[in-house]
């Protein structure tokens, strides 16, 4: 691999462009293929690797081997890391702050309220101390975000999955009991969110493991997040 | 390649020489850190070599595209196995380093040293070993 070449794979991966890198296994020919909001291309100076074959290997999130009449070629995608943002400085969130990260999702905390979203109960975490509206426009929800709130507070809850639904967020959780739930549909339904947009919310939030202690549902939702990142469609637990 | 991998180890094991295991505490858009370290070697002026697990077959350790960054005098980085073959790797990238020319790996239980650089999950791993220069 030339210098070059690795300097504008790290200046990709820090500026959040996803990439493809293409390698020859015979004779260690390279090339950096860019995605753009157009998809991939096929590479222009390897033959035989079509740009499907480049996608394909983005979608995975793995490295794959194409096979061409000049021998294999090793296509390693560079995706954006993904990310939770919990919303609700409560119980739960501070299990997941300190166990997402493993399954790499690192979290970000956000609360408004005084006391609840510090340092001394988030080691590790990053931060935010503000209304959820605000803090998610700031941070920018995209389709590598996984979104849970946890405040069981309308005022808090309710503009955060405002901007989850307006977002590509690969997934929403919610917390909340039957009634919370059906209050929080009807309001969301009244603010003009189609119902298939509602839908898109977990909820109740996490995997029915019969999970009660915060850690408990902690890993519940966790799990959740894994089943969606690795079964998109398809999940065996047929959800 | 594989009498290389005994005599490997038996290098790593006097020198004892092993660069820290890179914490992956990856923000969101932050870079691999395995290439980091290596972009951060060649700043320091030494040669680096870059492994990436390129197929698995079996229950392999590391997904493809697993990377080890490899530097001259035997700093390490990342990981391409749970441990079994990275001696072998290592010594890999050495010669990689000094020829200039990429070479590609397997190891696997059915070969001759499954005691010593096989891997005991009973899996298979192709590497590519490759200079970043």
């Amino acid at each position: 691999m030339r210098r070059a070449l690795l300097d504008t794979l790290l200046e990709a991966q820090r500026s959040g462009r996803s990439v493809v890198l293409a390698t020859r296994l015979s004779d260690g020919a390279q090339e950096l293929v860019e995605i753009g909001p157009a998809g991939a291309r096929e590479p222009r100076t390897i033959a035989g690797v079509s740009a499907d074959q480049v996608y394909a290997a983005l979608r995975a999130e793995e490295a794959q081997v194409a096979e061409t009449a000049d021998g294999p070629v090793l296509l390693r995608p560079y995706t954006v890391p993904r990310r939770l943002l919990v919303v609700g400085a409560v119980h739960i969130a501070q299990v997941l702050a300190r166990t997402s990260p493993e399954v790499g999702l690192p979290a970000t905390i956000i609360d408004p309220r005084e006391g609840f979203a510090t340092r001394e109960r988030f080691p590790g975490a990053e931060l935010v101390r503000a209304w959820p509206d605000q803090a998610l426009e700031r941070i920018g929800l995209d389709a590598r975000s996984a979104l849970v709130v946890l405040a069981h507070d309308p005022k808090i809850d309710d503009p955060a999955l405002s901007a989850a639904l307006e977002s590509d967020a690969f997934y929403i959780g919610a917390l909340g009991g039957r009634r919370t739930r059906r209050q929080r549909r009807e309001r969301l339904l009244e603010a003009g969110f189609a119902p298939e947009a509602v839908a898109r919310i977990h909820s109740p939030v996490g995997l029915s493991i019969g999970a009660r202690t915060p850690a408990e549902i902690a890993f519940s939702i966790l799990a959740q997040i894994i089943d969606v990142i690795r079964n998109p469609g398809a999940s065996p637990l047929a959800r | 390649m594989i009498a290389q991998s005994r005599k490997t180890l038996r290098a790593r094991g006097r020198s004892g020489q092993l660069g820290a295991m890179t914490p992956s505490a990856a923000g969101h858009t932050s870079a691999d850190p395995v290439l980091e370290q290596a972009a951060n070697w060649l700043g320091e002026g030494r040669r680096v070599a870059l492994a990436t697990v390129t197929r698995t077959w079996g229950s392999a350790p590391r997904r493809a595209g697993s990377h080890m960054a490899v530097a001259e005098g035997g700093d390490f980085t990342g990981s391409v196995s749970g441990g079994c073959v990275e001696s072998a790797v290592i010594h890999a990238a050495m010669e990689v380093m000094e020829s200039g020319d990429p070479q590609r790996l397997k190891f696997g239980v059915t070969n001759e040293m499954a005691w010593e650089v096989g891997l005991a999950c009973g899996g298979e791993v192709e590497i590519y070993v490759e200079a970043v220069r």
